[in-house]
């Protein structure tokens, strides 16, 4: 019961952002330079007092602005973020096309730098002088200092020309028809490159917590008494640790997820990879405002959601979360 | 250790700065990292005028490799010379770096000592506020920012600005949380001192050290921003930086990958002395927090 009360808090405070992320869009169509008017006025050639005065009546420009504000919120409520006029297509249709290639990306290397980086950290918490001890603060070092187009590009320079294991660019290759497993092989051969160059960032950062967080559990008393009753050295550290050291790491992970989207906008503009991030790109190239507040308000969502997820797995896995309420 | 500091003091008390640069000297890889900034930043300040060649003129024939032709980097798609790209670019980079990081401090202070200070309400908007930016993709929001706003030098670094400054105001409103409550602060209290004293010349100065450390990190972060939102296309087009040579040469990898490559290196090679040094200013200023 505690646990449905305390999740229903949560939606209502991820709504509450998600008003704000809004409102936010508005004010920030408001300020810039150029309306709606302006930008179809530009697709048609040019257009004259009167015309413009007509299409800012259309789309309600000319009402107070808390009125178009409340009809703005009323709208995107509604999954209307309106139309591109770049594309010719609504905004919403076209955003939703690309989340899937994004969300692909972002959550495979998500799940990448968790398992990885909780391993190295692991292995690094039992052997703190080791080599996977020296692994993990170099990861720290360059995943920190490294700009993540330039590990793309590295990689891609290495593993698609110089040695052409991986394709070049993209998500697909048209010439590979057949089943599904087919395909799903070839978008898997795309996904290589991409999912390691965005997840190198965030392995530094899971390794390094994870290593601290498994030292600290390896000092508790419980562990003590797990070690008394003569369980193996894995045992103790896979059965009984693991589960205390994992939530600051899920925790952070869920914090990253802002920057995770980030990095994938940039990822994938090195790879070509057909989601928000190139859509992105290129609306900003062919200034199509409604495309890029579209994109800023899905990502914001996204963000939003996997917040409100990690916080239910924290509180599946973590029975001190649910008590804390 | 302990003990041996403990007799230094009495014997003399010292200037806290000086047993700062002691405890930062010991540090070998963050004085060799403080050594290549120094470099870098002496080449920033000074190297167009060592190196005064026009980086957006045509030099040479396009995509002469490097070390050919008296280049020492070589030409790029446009038959620009690269080391002059590098050595003026340089000064951009880590002039919009600081000036952000700047922004972001100042933002990030204010929030969080108001926060920190006042506690009750106004604590829990700003909180809420600073929860707020951290949802919203940072890159995506500075990308908007650019683009509805114009890509000149002065938005770029409002842009990255704005969205970074939360670290800063969660790390200040936990020290002024900590130290409101300590005893010389609650003396200034009693003694009279008003709000505005008691947050920016008492409590304030006691909570700069780990403030300083998160500041020199962004002037890294800050770099790397730069470099990802020219990467996008979106920089000054009349203003060479790193992040601006990469962005414009990125379609012609194929052919030219050194083109790319050098000017990240060149990044890679500066946000890596930064955090090193930033490391080093965690230890030296913290020694109580070091850990192993």
């Amino acid at each position: 019961m505690k646990l449905v009360f305390a999740v229903i808090q949560r939606v209502f405070y991820a709504a509450i952002l998600l008003l704000a992320v809004i409102v936010l869009n508005f004010f920030m169509m408001h300020l810039a330079p150029g309306d709606i008017a302006d930008s179809i006025a530009q697709t048609m050639g040019g257009a004259d007092e009167e015309i413009m005065k007509e299409i800012r009546a259309d789309y309600g420009l000319d009402k107070p602005f808390l009125t178009q504000l409340g009809q703005y919120i009323f709208k995107v409520a509604q999954f209307d973020l309106g139309y591109s006029y770049f594309y010719t297509q609504p905004v919403t249709t076209l955003i939703l096309a690309k989340i899937p290639a994004t969300l692909l990306l972002v959550i495979t290397s998500q799940i990448l730098a968790l398992i990885v980086g909780v391993l190295l950290g692991v292995q690094s918490a039992k052997n703190p002088n080791g080599i996977s001890s020296f692994v993990v603060s170099m990861l720290a070092l360059f995943g920190y200092a490294a700009p993540v187009f330039w590990t793309g590009i590295l990689l891609l320079i290495a593993f698609s020309l110089k040695i052409p294991i991986f394709p070049v660019a993209g998500m697909y290759d048209v010439m590979v028809e057949g089943s599904f497993f087919v395909e799903a092989l070839d978008v898997l051969k795309h996904l290589v490159l991409p999912v390691v160059t965005l997840s190198s960032i965030f392995l530094a950062l899971y390794s390094r917590l994870c290593r601290a967080s498994m030292m600290e559990v390896l000092g508790s008393d419980y562990i003590r008494t797990a070690k008394a009753k003569g369980l193996s050295r894995n045992e103790i550290i896979y059965k009984h640790a693991l589960k205390n050291a994992l939530s600051p790491v899920i925790t952070l992970a869920g914090l990253q997820l802002s920057a995770v989207v980030s990095g994938a906008v940039l990822v994938e503009a090195v790879y070509s990879w057909p989601g928000l991030g190139t859509l992105a790109f290129n609306s900003i190239l062919s200034r199509d405002t409604p495309t890029i507040l579209g994109i800023l308000f899905f990502s914001s969502l996204v963000v939003i959601v996997g917040n409100l997820l990690t916080d239910l797995v924290l509180r599946l896995i973590d029975p001190r979360m649910r008590g804390s309420e | 250790m302990k003990e041996k500091e403990n007799k230094e003091k009495e014997e003399k008390p010292r200037h806290p700065l000086s047993e700062v640069f002691d405890m930062y000297i010991r540090n070998f890889s963050a004085v060799c990292a403080m050594f290549v900034l120094i470099v870098i930043i002496i080449l920033a300040i000074f190297g167009p005028s060592l190196y005064p060649t026009d980086p957006f003129e045509m030099v040479w024939m396009p995509f002469s490799p490097p070390g050919q032709e008296g280049f020492l980097l070589g030409t790029d798609y446009l038959g620009r010379d690269l080391m002059a790209g590098l050595v003026h670019g340089a000064r951009v980079s880590i002039l919009v770096g600081i000036s952000a990081a700047f922004m972001s401090v100042v933002i990030g202070i204010t929030i969080g000592a108001l926060a920190g200070y006042y506690r009750g309400t106004i604590e829990e908007i700003l909180m809420r506020l600073t929860e707020f930016f951290q949802v919203l993709p940072t890159l995506l929001f500075s990308m908007v920012i650019v683009a509805l706003f114009g890509a000149s030098l002065p938005m770029i670094v409002i842009a990255i600005g704005l969205v970074s400054w939360t670290a800063v105001a969660r790390i200040t409103r936990a020290e002024f949380l900590r130290i409101r409550e300590l005893e010389f602060v609650m003396a200034s209290r009693a003694s009279g001192a008003s709000d505005f004293r008691l947050i920016f010349s008492v409590i304030l100065p006691n909570a700069l050290p780990p403030i300083i450390v998160q500041a020199a990190l962004m002037v890294g972060s800050a770099i790397l921003f730069e470099a990802g939102l020219s990467f996008l296309g979106l920089s000054d087009p009349n203003i060479v930086s790193w992040g601006q040579i990469i962005g414009s040469n990125r379609q012609y990898i194929l052919d030219a990958s050194y083109t790319v490559t050098v000017p990240g290196l060149a990044i890679f090679v500066t946000v890596l002395a930064i955090s090193l040094v930033g490391d080093g200013l965690n230890d030296a200023l913290n020694p109580k927090l070091r850990r192993r």
